[in-house]
């Protein structure tokens, strides 16, 4: 598989791929490759020019700002998966990041490249609307947020123009107890999620929970919130009915995917299943 | 005797495997080289209505573009080696002309100067290839489809029709309390070698010479055909095997893209290169299994078994490769299993469907046999709440009762059904897991145990049961300098034969494995062989080194004697030295003699004059090689040098067996599989080396695991192929297996001197039917006697979401 | 267009003009001859293509030549320093851990990796580890007790 012909520059500072980007429409972005590099091996897309973020300084990190976690569009799945920082502050992020492929493609996949991909499949997305983070959109005409329930507009497509790229990702740091679990069933073959499952609780007292996140990725042509689990979850006392009740809305009013691994009828059971055991999971670990 | 054989020695061909030195076809590079792609057929039927090769032509770095017009006459048709009865051979042109007929069917090849121009070319041209899509024959689920019809000219889609066994069936399925039936499917299966497969051909214009370089597992076959399809006299043709990157029956073949690139290399005058695509390696490489059937037991209340009929359609796809129709004849072959059964019928109907053609998938045939016998005798159990292992003792011939003729027609050669029985059920504690389940499902888990006691047929084979040859050959030579060359016409490609065939060689020889080479996969170099199949390279394979050893030996000795003066019959052989009789005697007697140090290579230069043997009562064999060569001290109607050649037939095949238990947890909410404990026992007789075998029985096991849980190769109803990649279909990871308890029984095989059986296909034959049976026994509360492969999480999930 | 890169394989610097459509394993293959990193499946699954660039296991199928100008690549070649065997190299010959040797080259520099971030890796987290690789010969068990002997070897 050898991919089509094409123009390749190193950008060296941001304003340079934005520059390059403004004025070729069929340029492409290329971060960490491993979403795009296979597309181009297929010849299902040809750009004529790629724009290789890789030695931008700077959009590679981990840090917090303003009481928030800030990661750099550039960051790998493995600068996540092993940051002692979001361990402590942020541990679905790095659950979710040991869940992505395989050791190869975590050492050279970006988190932002990954997001601005949006295979309905992926597993960033699900924790990313979890986590409720904002992404952080930059053109030429400067920077916008984009929530990340906003992001996802369909498969393969986000809230991204044309000209902007993803910078950088912010999640707010958690206050109080609080619980998050990411859970995936992968394909066996290509490790993606057939469904997988981001919950991020927050408790009153006891198990009472406060605010529930769900983030969901395999089901649809897109990532998406789970609305009526939250509700179901929002206010309620956790325990394993009031759990299973609530992700039994897993999938309402998803368009389920179905293929020859999972059916939409699979799909839709699955869904509930991984979104009652991410649940479970985020409860039993808020301290 | 022995300080090889028997003994885990770890491989002679590991160094340059794992310092990345090795030269597998791609790693090949002559200057100069032209790269070869492929237009290939989007569809699964169409007719071709016109190419045009212009706009391809036109573009920087294409050298030539050939379409199946261009080389109809010039190139002999694909073929098929398989002989039955009335049996449909399309014509397999190794470009489509008239039609296409599966997804990946060569249309065009296009050669270009680099492999990047040559894709691009593709693209260039699949414009111009017009297609005028044909409704396809997909599915063989509900039997023979009967229209439209591949072959027009044949009239139908049957390729053939063959009923085998022996005994009176319907007396014996009127002897029976009752009759138990069971369908089943065989999905198809990719091998899915992780090298693809690749070509080199490289014409020397002035020599009007030909070598191919192919990743095969059958070099001189192939060159025979390649010869004939080509049109070059064989001799003028060399075929190269360098190091080959698995194969499971995959590479057992000759396809179209080996006789084509051979072909162009003469036309162009310049080495072209072909590697196989994943993609192209999905599509139009062999696959495997492919059969639905039914099977029908007759047995007693007491679970003896009278009889067993198994009626079958096998998808055959578009055409026949070169064993295509043959591999369901060697599912009837084993249909008796590890049991008495007086009669056994089967009738098998071969099919064409649009898709590519199966052939032999590791096992080839036999592991379809094991799954419906292993199954169905577990279906049996059920039905007469029997336990499974009392279904199997109770039908097992016992030790005593070998050779054994079964009701297909066959004489296994030894065995012990009952010791590998017990042994795997001590091994796995197979009462104590029943206890456990029985406690498991109590608390609402779901548990399975399955079993499996499997024979099947190894060291392929007699050549009057083999389409062309089942002998093999081994040349075996002591050079001058002492070390020890073998010829072997197997063609080992991970199965270790450069290590076992020198483990084999040290210890007749009696030197250090490190002076033993084993040379395989050149034509140019090696005398014919058939190659490696079948579990046949170390019981026909190994069976000739042995023999051609002991030819060699038997010169050795003349020579010994000749130059010791004595009689051949006064000489006795000892790790590596012939010493004279008395001097024997003498030596055990404490009497001193002069003592040459053992072992130890013959030192100097040819043209150093040999110490004089006056008076020496003893030599080492290297040395009697060094005068061999030399040949002024051989007796005087004796050939120079010291070699010998030996072409072993067997006289029967072997019958490896075993008994595999395994242990699964279902997942009740999402119904995944996860195998909780496996135990293997093996008995494929004498062991050359344990470490080899262990590798075989893993690395077969693991393809099983993939049958039964993960891999099928899913054509849609148009015969598009949905799993193209290994994206979508999953050969197991690290992560998706357990850890693997084995031991061994060892009856040793009469059938040839090194009593060994095989072992290259033990575990995808015996494996698949015992994890089946375990899921299948864990899903008992749910009513469950049969569940089709491969098991995934939805079809478990339906069963208990019922 | 054509553009240069440097890159340093195995100690060794190395400057070229490659197309940027150039894969990083037909750029270590192709133009500079070090074959022993192979080609298995194209989609990133199989990891037989697998090095060490700037240190960590990549498919190198899934990047471009021109992604790594500038940095140091370790190929299969490259492992056994002054030929000596890296101690994955010998486990893998001791325990058996290959057959017909395609998938090695890879499963070999991913091993380094699991190992040099966890030398006490469980049998499981081993295989996790290997999750990237695919071989259809050994049936793995054998590459978890080689990768087990050079952990061993290695914290000896």
């Amino acid at each position: 598989m050898i991919p089509a012909a094409f123009d390749y520059v190193r950008a060296n500072t941001l304003d340079e791929a934005l520059n390059l980007l403004a004025q070729n429409e069929e340029a492409k972005i290329l971060a960490g490759g491993h979403s795009l590099i296979p597309a181009m091996k297929l010849r299902l897309t040809q750009p004529s020019l790629l724009v290789d973020l890789g030695r931008i300084k700077d959009l590679s990190y981990i840090r917090e700002e303003n009481g928030q976690i800030r990661i750099g569009a550039m960051t790998t799945h493995y600068q996540i998966e092993s940051s002692d920082l979001l361990q402590n502050v942020c541990p679905l992020l790095p659950e979710c990041a040991s869940h992505i492929g395989d050791m190869q493609v975590r050492n050279k996949g970006t988190i932002g490249g990954s997001l601005a991909h949006s295979d309905p499949a992926g597993d960033w997305p699900a924790a990313i609307i979890a986590l409720n983070a904002e992404l952080v959109a930059i053109s030429k005409s400067g920077e916008r947020t984009i929530a990340a329930n906003n992001f996802f507009v369909d498969l393969l497509t986000t809230a991204l123009e044309p000209g902007e790229i993803l910078r950088e990702i912010r999640v707010n740091k958690t206050n109080g107890r609080t619980g998050h679990a990411y859970v995936k069933m992968p394909h066996p073959a290509s490790g993606f999620a057939v469904v997988g499952v981001a919950a991020n609780l927050s408790f009153n007292g006891g198990r009472e929970c406060k605010a529930a996140s769900i983030g969901v990725t395999g089901v649809s042509s897109k990532a998406y919130r789970a609305s009526a689990v939250e509700t179901a979850l929002t206010g309620a006392e956790l325990n394993d009915s009031t759990i299973d009740s609530a992700a039994a809305h897993a999938t309402d009013g998803i368009d389920i995917n179905g293929d020859v691994f999972a059916s939409d009828e699979f799909r839709r059971h699955l869904a509930a299943v991984y979104t009652r055991r991410a649940i479970a999971a985020a409860s039993e670990r808020a301290k | 005797m022995a300080k090889y054989i028997g003994k885990r020695i770890k491989r002679t061909e590991d160094p340059r495997l794992i310092k990345g030195l090795a030269h597998y076809v791609d790693d090949i590079d002559l200057p100069g080289t032209l790269h070869v792609a492929f237009v290939r057929s989007m569809y699964a039927h169409a007719r071709i209505t016109g190419i045009d090769t212009a706009e391809a032509m036109k573009a920087p770095g294409v050298v030539a573009v050939y379409t199946g017009k261009d080389i109809a006459t010039k190139i002999g048709p694909v073929p098929c080696a398989a002989a039955l009865p009335d049996l449909k051979v399309p014509d397999y042109r190794v470009l489509a002309t008239d039609k296409v007929l599966f997804v990946g069917h060569p249309i065009a090849a296009v050669v270009a100067t680099d492999k990047y121009t040559a894709r691009d070319a593709v693209e260039y041209l699949y414009p111009g290839v017009y297609l005028e899509e044909l409704p396809a024959v997909v599915h063989v689920i509900d039997g023979v489809p009967t229209s439209p019809v591949i072959h027009e000219h044949f009239g139908d889609n049957i390729a053939y029709k063959l009923t085998s066994g022996e005994g009176d069936i319907d007396a014996a399925m009127k002897a029976a309390d009752r009759i138990v039936t069971q369908k089943m499917i065989h999905q198809r299966l990719a091998p899915i070698a992780m090298e693809p497969r690749g070509v080199l051909a490289r014409y020397f214009p002035g020599e009007e010479e030909l070598t191919v370089w192919s990743s095969t597992q059958i070099p001189h076959l192939l060159r025979t055909q390649l010869a004939l399809m080509i049109g070059i006299p064989e001799n003028k043709l060399r075929v190269i095997t360098p190091e080959v990157g698995g194969g499971f029956g995959s590479k057992l073949n000759v396809y179209a893209e080996e006789a084509l690139l051979g072909w162009i290399s003469m036309q162009l005058g310049k080495p072209v290169k072909w590697i196989e695509s994943r993609r192209e390696n999905m599509q139009a490489t062999i696959h495997g299994r492919a059969q639905v059937g039914t099977v029908e037991v007759g047995v007693k209340n007491d679970g003896t078994i009278t009889g067993l009929r198994y009626n079958v359609v096998a998808d055959l796809g578009a055409y026949h490769q070169l064993l295509t129709p043959a591999i369901p004849t060697l599912t009837g072959l084993m249909l008796s299993g590890a049991y008495k059964i007086p009669a056994i019928q089967m009738n098998v109907t071969g099919v064409f469907t649009n898709k590519m053609s199966t052939d032999a998938y590791r096992g080839a045939g036999r592991p379809e046999a094991t799954y419906v016998v292993e199954r169905v005798m577990d279906v049996i159990a059920r039905e007469l709440n029997l336990d499974p292992v009392e279904v199997r003792r109770k039908n097992f011939p016992k030790a005593s009762e070998f050779p054994f003729h079964t009701a297909t027609g066959l004489d296994y050669d030894s065995g012990n059904y009952d010791g590998a029985l017990d042994k795997a059920l001590d091994l796995s504690g197979y009462q104590k897991l029943r206890e456990e389940q029985k406690k498991a499902r109590d608390n609402g888990k779901l548990i399975g145990i399955g079993l499996s006691s499997y024979v099947e047929i190894c060291a392929l084979g007699p050549s009057q049961a083999m389409p062309a040859g089942g002998w093999e050959s081994a040349t075996v030579r002591i050079e001058p300098t002492g070390k020890v060359t073998i010829l072997t016409g197997t063609s080992p490609h991970g199965q270790g034969q450069e290590t076992s065939f020198a483990q084999i060689a040290a210890d007749e020889l009696g030197v250090d494995l490190n002076d033993v080479t084993v040379i395989h996969g050149d034509t140019g170099v090696v005398q014919y062989g058939i190659g490696t199949f079948g579990s046949r390279a170390t019981a026909v394979g190994g069976t000739a080194v042995l023999i051609a050893i002991q030819k060699l030996k038997e010169k050795a000795a003349k020579i010994a004697a000749h130059m010791m003066q004595c009689d051949a019959s006064r000489l006795s052989f000892e790790a590596g030295c012939y010493t004279r009789e008395e001097a024997a005697a003498a030596a055990a007697t404490g009497k001193s003699e002069p003592v040459v140090p053992v072992g130890e290579a013959p030192g100097g230069a040819l043209n150093e004059v040999p110490t004089p043997t006056n008076g020496r009562t003893k030599l080492t064999i290297q040395e009697i090689a060094l005068a061999a060569h030399i040949a002024k001290e051989i007796p005087p109607d004796t050939e120079p040098g010291l070699s010998a050649t030996y072409f072993f037939e067997p006289k029967n095949f072997t019958f490896p067996f075993g008994t595999h238990i395994c242990v699964v947890e279902i997942d009740k909410d999402t119904g995944e599989t996860k195998i909780i404990k496996y135990v293997a026992v093996d008995d494929c007789g004498k062991v050359i080396n344990p470490l080899l075998v262990d590798g075989q029985v893993h690395g077969g096991i693991v393809q099983s695991i993939g049958q039964a849980l993960y891999e099928e190769v899913i054509y849609d109803d148009q015969g598009q192929l949905v799993t193209g990649e290994l994206m979508d279909y999953a050969v197991p990871k690290a992560a998706q297996i357990p850890w693997f308890e084995t031991d061994r029984t060892e009856t040793p095989s009469p059938v040839n001197p090194l009593g060994v059986k095989g072992v290259g296909e033990a575990g995808t034959i015996g494996a698949t039917p015992a994890i089946v049976n375990a899921v299948v026994d864990a899903l008992a509360p749910y009513g469950v006697k049969h569940l089709d492969m491969p098991m995934r999480p939805e079809k478990i999930w339906k069963i208990i979401h019922a | 267009m054509k553009q240069a890169i440097s890159i340093n394989v195995n100690g060794v610097d190395h400057t070229s003009e490659v197309e940027p459509r150039v894969l990083l394993v037909h750029y270590l293959r192709d133009v500079l001859g070090l074959t022993g990193t192979h080609v298995g499946c194209e989609t990133s699954i199989c990891g037989a293509c697998t090095i060490l660039i700037d240190g960590q296991a990549v498919k190198s199928c899934t990047m471009f030549a021109v992604q790594a100008d500038g940095s140091n690549i370790t190929t299969i070649e490259g492992l056994a320093a002054n030929g000596n065997l890296h101690p994955v190299q010998e486990g893998f010959w001791e325990c058996h851990g290959l057959q017909c040797g395609y998938c090695t080259p890879g499963m070999i520099l991913t091993s380094t990796q699991i190992i040099d971030r966890n030398p006490n890796a469980s049998r499981e987290e081993i295989r996790r580890g290997l999750e990237g690789n695919l071989c259809r010969c050994t049936g793995y068990q054998h590459i978890v007790e080689a990768v087990e002997y050079a952990a061993k070897k290695a914290s000896a």
